[in-house]
């Protein structure tokens, strides 16, 4: 199978889709970009679990370890996301069974525009494995990185 | 800056002199992190050719609650997204506001908390008088404070805020975030529904200094619509109170060109003049990308306070009758029937869906309702759910929504204000 028919809704049954958590960060509050990110990933064929926005660091995590998703996506614009995000996701790293979980983080992640080289290597370094600034291709690219996941056993 | 120089004056008084003198009162959504910065952004409202009101709008980590995050960022020397007015000494926040906040400009506290006591306590201690919010405005799109928790919050806070008076020559100002609520696709007889039932909890809370807020959409003539039906319920439910009405300059995804940036600051200032309303919070050119700095917001202040700027197509007042009156009639008169306290009422028309906002993901909100946006960009309901609307709204088969259709109607306002035809000349490129 292609991994576009894969990631096509239509002919897999749904207890074979691969599975997705969204996830606003502890401070932010903003709610379209998780509601797009719901909406896109669900048309690529994900199950998706959106947490919303202002999720605490401790619910992010049990979430992740009830669920362990084929991917988790993060998604913050208010600023805080550079600080927020590398916070929880190295959080998250602590625990052995998210240890792989593929981590993509995504938005208007600084107060001053876009971040620093050495902002997204700080990200990178808590475990990220994906960072996604705001620019005109980041969804594009976004789609390559969820192309090129792991597969989980199920799928 | 026309200066109205008395003793001390409420941010109620100074709207109502500049009105009465003919002015638009003008505001930033202006917050920094440090005091030094803070202090010479409120320098700069403060002399900027413009009738203004200073703004202190707090960071996202003292809204929630989240204090030592705070600690963490000052100490790492990291920028915050707005002033963290519980954490900074009191010394420090007086400090800068000493010589700035006067009887000539009026600062106001804008925030977005559910459990907002502690920002109360730190404004009020500051000397504080003018604030923002409301039980359901600051916790529905803010996070997942449960609303009871708000509600109560937000009593207490309101009665002790109104309590001020007896300590201060001014009357304390409280302002409805009510007309904003998500910021977009939400049909404004909700959004004025809101901002009415927030303004009437406050009163009853004690509260006497009331502004009312409505956030501009996208289409013109169903904002000045908008702007009267509120007027018109204020003026019919608020007896004994000083009202007045705050326009927002669109609150959803801003265009990315400055001139469209401009051009949709310019259609906001002609709806708070076409509709008499006495303030506007303004947006800059850096909105769609970042905060702005502070000549950024000069420049928005100057430019929407310029005289010339007159309505382009003027709607006279169509009184009752308006589609959004009635509709906001009709929900305003259903929540207050649900219980004598209007606290309690709040609290069951949100779980019973007589007040239920689109694409809201607080646990609260019941999600039943769905809003398009018509060709023209007026909004309007595909489904108003459970609330108490159905008899003054045409059923309509919803559709499924897709991730393109909806950065699409996000997108609207952006792409009407970018694409914009050149027609008339900019005046602000003239004035300047
Ligand atoms: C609507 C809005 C609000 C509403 C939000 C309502 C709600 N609950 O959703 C309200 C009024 C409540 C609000 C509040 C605040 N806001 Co606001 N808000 C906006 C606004 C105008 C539009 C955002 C929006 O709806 N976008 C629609 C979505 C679909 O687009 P998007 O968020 O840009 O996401 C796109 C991309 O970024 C990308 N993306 C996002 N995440 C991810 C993740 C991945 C993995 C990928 C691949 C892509 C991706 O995909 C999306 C589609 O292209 C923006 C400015 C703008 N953009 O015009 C400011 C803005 C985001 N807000 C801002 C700020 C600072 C705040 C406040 C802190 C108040 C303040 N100081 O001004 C508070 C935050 C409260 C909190 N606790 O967080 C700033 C952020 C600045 C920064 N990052 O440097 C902005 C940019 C405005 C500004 N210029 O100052 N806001």
């Amino acid at each position: 199978m292609s991994e576009l028919a894969r990631l096509n809704p239509a002919p897999v049954p749904s207890s074979r889709r691969p599975t997705a958590i969204v996830s606003g960060l502890s401070s932010d509050a903003h709610t379209w970009n998780l509601v797009f990110l719901e909406l896109l990933l669900d048309e690529l064929g994900f199950l998706v679990t959106n947490l919303g926005p202002c999720v605490p660091d401790d619910l992010l995590v049990a979430e992740c370890l009830d669920h362990v998703p084929d991917v988790l996506v993060l998604s913050s614009v208010n600023g805080h996301g550079y600080a927020d995000g590398a916070r929880v996701v190295r959080r998250l790293r602590e625990h052995t069974p998210l240890a792989a979980l593929p981590v993509a983080i995504g938005g208007k992640l600084g107060v001053a525009g876009g971040l620093t080289a050495g902002q997204r290597d700080e990200l990178v370094a808590a475990g990220c494995d994906a960072v996604f600034e705001e620019h005109a291709d980041a969804v594009a690219s976004f789609r390559g990185f969820l192309r090129a996941l792991p597969v989980r056993a199920a799928r | 800056m026309t200066a109205i120089l008395t003793d001390r004056i409420g941010l109620h008084d100074f709207v109502r002199r500049a009105h009465d003198a003919g002015e638009l009162v003008v505001q930033p959504r202006m917050g920094f992190g440090l005091p030094e910065r803070m202090r010479a952004g409120l320098v700069a409202t403060k002399t900027a050719p413009a009738t203004t009101v200073g703004t202190l709008t707090l960071d996202s980590y003292t809204r929630i609650g989240d204090l030592a995050a705070v600690e963490r960022a000052l100490a790492a020397g990291s920028d915050l997204n707005g002033y963290p007015i519980a954490s900074h000494p009191l010394g420090t926040t007086r400090a800068m506001l000493a010589g700035v906040r006067d009887a000539g400009f009026p600062v106001q506290v804008r925030h977005g908390s559910a459990t907002p006591s502690h920002i109360f306590a730190a404004l009020v201690a500051a000397g504080l008088d003018a604030t923002e919010g409301g039980p359901v405005s600051y916790c529905l799109p803010y996070g997942r404070v449960p609303l009871e928790e708000s509600v109560r919050e937000w009593s207490r806070c309101c009665e002790l805020f109104a309590h001020l008076r007896e300590h201060l020559p001014v009357e304390p100002n409280l302002e409805t975030f009510g007309g904003c609520m998500m910021g977009q696709l939400c049909p404004p007889g909700l959004l004025v529904a809101l901002s009415v039932l927030e303004a009437l909890f406050f009163r009853s809370r004690g509260v006497r200094g009331i502004a009312v807020s409505y956030a501009q959409q996208a289409n013109p003539v169903q904002d000045q619509e908008a702007v009267f039906a509120l007027r018109r319920l204020c003026a019919e439910l608020l007896p004994d109170t000083d009202w007045h009405v705050v326009v927002y300059a669109y609150m959803g995804l801003y265009p990315v060109t400055p001139r469209g940036a401009r051009r949709l600051l310019t259609a906001a200032a002609e709806l708070a003049r076409a509709t008499g309303a006495e303030r506007l919070i303004v947006k800059t050119v850096a909105e769609s990308e970042r905060i702005p700095t502070i000549a950024e917001n000069v420049d928005a202040l100057t430019h929407a306070a310029t005289r010339q700027i007159r309505p382009a197509e003027p709607l006279a007042d169509p009184g009752a009758d308006s589609e959004t009156y009635q509709q906001a009639r009709a929900i305003v008169d259903a929540v207050r029937d649900v219980d004598q306290d209007l606290g309690r009422a709040l609290l069951h028309s949100v779980k019973r869906g007589y007040l239920d906002v689109p694409y809201c993901r607080h646990p609260d909100n019941l999600g039943r309702t769905r809003s398009y946006l018509d060709r023209d960009g007026t909004l309007r309901w595909a489904d108003p759910g459970l609330m108490p609307i159905g008899h003054l709204v045409p059923r309509r088969r919803s559709r499924q929504v897709t991730s393109a259709g909806l950065m699409d109607a996000l997108g609207y306002v952006r792409r009407k204000f970018d694409s914009f035809e050149e027609s008339a000349p900019e005046p602000i490129l003239e004035l300047r």
